[in-house]
């Protein structure tokens, strides 16, 4: 390993002489089968679906009655009366119920948020175990009263006599009784994601048949690996299903290329977003187990690989800098120099597909000199990341996205393949995690495979 | 828990009623429950004089705490009649003890158990002694069909160098004798050797054993899994990642681990042997359970109805079983157990595929209990009659009352039953038990 992250990863004691950096391991993980909404999930609540996979999670490693050090978890779209909804689905689980838990939002980075807090608590010694986790349903997603609706029953709730009460209730009409339903638009411009990156897609200037290509991968590579069994201890099955209802194994270049544009179309150029290479709006939930290797060890579990480190970027997209989901590209050179690394020292790409066109402007973003100069203050492009090293198990264009699961999703799927991979090299294999998120955001992360130190 | 037939004729209107009309009047059956008395009464142990080894026997009943009389008293009642049968020579010797056993029969209370423990006929020196320990079969068979009440007659066959004191014998006597034989009637278990433990807490035979179960998910899989837990295992419930769910269900109510796994996967052994290990630190009970059926006249068998059975039932079991006893890791002495099926022995209409899977079961466990014998391991299958499961509750009304009526309980059985048969075998007490095949079927009446 290079000396930056050697120094990093060094125990170090603290005033008081306590060891307080040690290895955060990923013991494994579980997430219920992703459903497009409005399918198999729709009568499911984001309390329901993650105490589902929090419950799979401890049947699959026996932590029954187990007082986990912190469970971290949450969700994008979000009942205002699932205030502490993490908590609950704990004490809905078969956990202990003395497992303390909060709630974590940062949008689509939520589920891997969660991984990097925890896995710091863990490093910190401040806690030996920690489950992280995310679920998102758009099918059961909260609808709000208008906000003339909302400012009159307050007003109502605060009026003492009843002609103060009649008179708050004259000043009602029709359209407060619109309810206000989430949308993925951006509240500062307007715009939704897909809009956004219809924008960012054409300043890269990729091409539909690229995307088309990186949704054919995407779908292929996550049936192949169902295929082998790859999930069997990734995945408990929910609701009558048991594999992702977004995944086509049987798509092709030639049905991708026959659908319609979906975003983009006012764009002068032609538009090349469709619904074959963007994520629909999903429901699922995710879960990853995290402890010492101590902890783990007393327990018989499995130690997959190690949270190495984590990086948040934001970009200014709302006065057009960046594309609203370009975050990453900023995060990921930060994170690699930090630890001494480059593109040639990592063996696994994740790169959260939340649509072909994002992935694709990343790497385009990384492969150019110009980009690379002026924007990231290198000498030249960040590099080229090897196709075949890219989102080898497939990623969310197959299998869905939920917003807050799908880092729950990476993690766990991540640190099996460099678990299964071996050593490269004489080092352990080493993956990169890439999420954007909306508002402009991007949290990126390095996992390593386990290798016990010497003499263990 | 009891079927609705059942619950109406055992109370009130539908007791008087059932009885006017001449209807069967099945009972409630006694089930165990942890630290309920082994007998529902006093235990009335006959035998031939002083020849037989019902002395010693006595002495260990006692030793259990149980009220036990050589002779009935006038009136009193019964919780169960043990006929010391091991000393017979001849049809001659069976009057007596058999005759006296008869005077008791009226005194027995409701589940009360009648248990004959003689030695098996292939043992025998001579025809008058096969004669006379074979004559206790078929005197055993139809007591239990006269017997009334949710009682039960079985019997336990001493084989080889077992006496009536020996290990097994003492367990398998405890577990007819106990709510945990309920639906076991009309059967014989054989003990071939002195073998076996019996254990320290009665409530906790398995205590500090991992046992894994496949088919976990649900039903008698699942059933299997809550009593081992009940008993003291430690468990790795498994099934095919389509049934996760339910089995995270059951892992999570047993406190053990959930492996999702094809078992007819080639690595299916030694992927079962390394989450033991790793998870549990060792494996010393293996439950062949999962099965399944795709019935189909043979006439109208195609090709993957047959093999998939044949696949499941049969074939993944003996290539785990291979696995486990090539591997170093696998206990020394293990308790395996096999679910058979009454069909694999009286055969079914409909069921060649799963009949045929079934009697392979019955026939590897019969050739793989030498193989165990070395180094102190058993080998044994059950084979359940009607249980009232999802799988049965699917069968046509008409058809499901009649299957369900025709046996001398004349009710079916739950898949707990199954499972505290199977529990039996794989404690320790039952070491000295291989190769056999018990029947959970409250003693079907058409068939073998």
């Amino acid at each position: 390993m290079p000396e930056a992250a050697e120094s990093a990863s060094a125990p170090q004691e603290t005033a008081t002489g306590r060891v307080t950096l040690r290895k955060a391991v990923v013991v494994g993980g579980n997430r219920i089968p992703f459903a497009r909404t409005g399918g198999a999930y729709t009568k499911s609540s984001n309390q329901d679906m993650l105490t589902a996979a929090l419950d799979g999670l401890i049947a699959r490693f026996g932590l029954q009655e187990e007082r986990i050090g912190e469970v971290a978890a949450g969700a994008v779209l979000k009942h205002s009366r699932d205030f502490n909804l993490t908590r609950e689905a704990v004490l809905g689980s078969a956990l202990s119920p003395e497992t303390p838990a909060y709630d974590l939002q940062q949008a689509c980075a939520t589920g891997l948020e969660t991984v990097l807090g925890l896995a710091n608590k863990i490093k910190l010694g401040q806690i030996d175990s920690a489950i992280a986790g995310g679920v998102d349903s758009a099918s059961d997603a909260p609808i709000a009263v208008s906000e003339g609706l909302r400012e009159i029953l307050l007003d109502l709730n605060r009026a003492k006599s009843l002609p103060e009460r009649l008179k708050v209730l004259s000043r009602l009409r029709p359209k407060d009784l619109a309810p206000d339903a989430p949308n993925t638009g951006e509240p500062r411009t307007g715009l939704s994601m897909g809009e956004h990156q219809a924008l960012t897609t054409a300043q890269w200037k990729i091409s539909r048949e690229a995307q088309d290509e990186l949704a054919f991968n995407s779908h292929h590579n996550l049936a192949a690996a169902y295929e082998r069994g790859f999930f069997d201890d990734l995945v408990t099955p929910y609701r009558g299903l048991s594999r992702d209802s977004n995944l086509r194994p049987d798509t092709s270049m030639e049905k991708l290329a026959t659908l319609n544009p979906v975003f983009g179309k006012s764009l002068g150029a032609e538009a090349t977003m469709t619904a074959g290479n963007s994520t629909p709006l999903t429901d699922g939930a995710s879960t990853v187990l995290l402890g010492t290797e101590e902890w783990a060890d007393a327990r018989g579990l499995p130690k997959l690989a190690v949270v190495v480190d984590g990086e948040a970027a934001a970009v200014d997209f709302v006065h057009g800098k960046d594309g609203l989901l370009m975050a990453p590209v900023f995060a990921v050179p930060r994170l690699l120099a930090r630890n001494g690394l480059s593109f040639e020292d990592i063996d696994f790409f994740e790169v959260h597909e939340a649509f072909a066109g994002t992935v694709l402007s990343t790497l385009a973003a990384w492969e150019d000199e110009e980009f690379g100069r002026n924007r990231l203050g290198l000498d030249g492009a960040l590099g080229k990341i090897d196709r075949a090293k890219l989102n080898v198990n497939g990623s969310s264009l197959a299998a869905g996205h939920p917003f807050a699961a799908t880092g729950g999703r990476i993690v766990a799927t991540l640190a099996k393949m460099l678990h299964e991979n071996g050593p490269v090299d004489g080092r352990p294999a080493r993956g990169l995690i890439s999420i954007c998120a909306a508002g402009g955001q991007g949290v990126v992360a390095i996992l390593e495979a386990y290798s016990a130190p010497e003499g263990r | 828990m009891t079927d609705k037939y059942t619950q109406f004729v055992s109370q009130g209107i539908g007791k008087d009623l059932a009885k006017k009309l001449g209807l069967p009047q099945p009972a409630v059956l006694r089930r165990y429950k942890a630290g309920e008395p082994l007998a529902p009464g006093p235990v009335l142990l006959l035998g031939n004089g002083n020849a037989s080894g019902a002395d010693e026997l006595a002495a260990a009943l006692l030793g259990w705490g149980l009220d036990v009389r050589r002779n009935a008293l006038p009136k009193e009642k019964l919780g169960a009649i043990i006929v010391v049968l091991d000393d017979v020579e001849h049809p001659d010797d069976l009057g007596g003890p058999v005759l006296t056993a008869a005077q008791s029969l009226r005194d027995l209370v409701p589940c009360a158990r009648v248990v004959t423990i003689s030695r098996t006929s292939a043992s025998a020196a001579s025809p008058a002694v096969a004669a006379g320990r074979q004559g206790v079969d078929g005197l055993l068979r139809s007591l239990a069909k006269e017997l009334r009440a949710g009682a039960t007659a079985n019997g336990i066959l001493l084989g080889g160098s077992a006496g009536t004191t020996s290990p097994s014998t003492l367990g398998a006597l405890r577990f007819f004798l106990s709510g945990r034989s309920a639906f076991v009637d009309g059967q014989f278990l054989t003990v071939t050797t002195g073998a076996g433990q019996l254990p320290a807490d009665a409530d906790k035979p398995l205590n500090g054993k991992v046992a894994v179960v496949t088919g976990a998910a649900r039903g008698i899989g699942a059933a299997i899994a809550r009593t081992l837990y009940r008993d003291g295992a430690r468990l790795v419930v498994v099934d095919i990642p389509a049934a996760g769910d339910h089995l995270a269900a059951v892992a999570n109510e047993v406190h053990g681990t959930a492996l999702q796994l094809d078992i007819t996967a080639e690595n299916a052994g030694k992927r079962i042997i390394d989450h033991a290990m790793e998870r549990h630190g060792g494996l010393d009970i293996v439950i062949h359970n999962a099965g399944i059926t795709r019935d189909r006249l043979l006439a109208n068998m195609d090709e993957s109805r047959w093999n998939s059975v044949i696949g499941v039932n049969i074939a993944s079991q003996l290539r785990i079983n291979e696995a486990l006893l090539e591997s170093k890791r696998f206990s020394k002495a293990p308790r395996i157990v096999s679910v058979a099926s009454t069909s694999g022995i009286a055969g079914n209409r409909g069921q060649t595929n799963y009949a045929a899977s079934k009697g392979g079961v019955i026939g590897m466990v019969r050739a793989t209990a030498p193989l165990l014998a070395e180094g102190g391991g058993s080998i044994n299958a059950v084979a359940p009659g009607f249980i009232e499961t999802d799988m049965t509750a699917r069968i046509p009304f008409a058809t499901r009352e009649v299957a369900r009526r025709l046996n001398s309980l004349q009710q079916g059985g739950q898949p707990g039953d199954v499972a505290e048969a199977i529990a039996f075998l794989a404690s320790d007490a039952a070491a000295g038990i291989s190769g056999e095949v018990l029947r959970v079927c409250g003693q079907n009446l058409v068939g073998a």
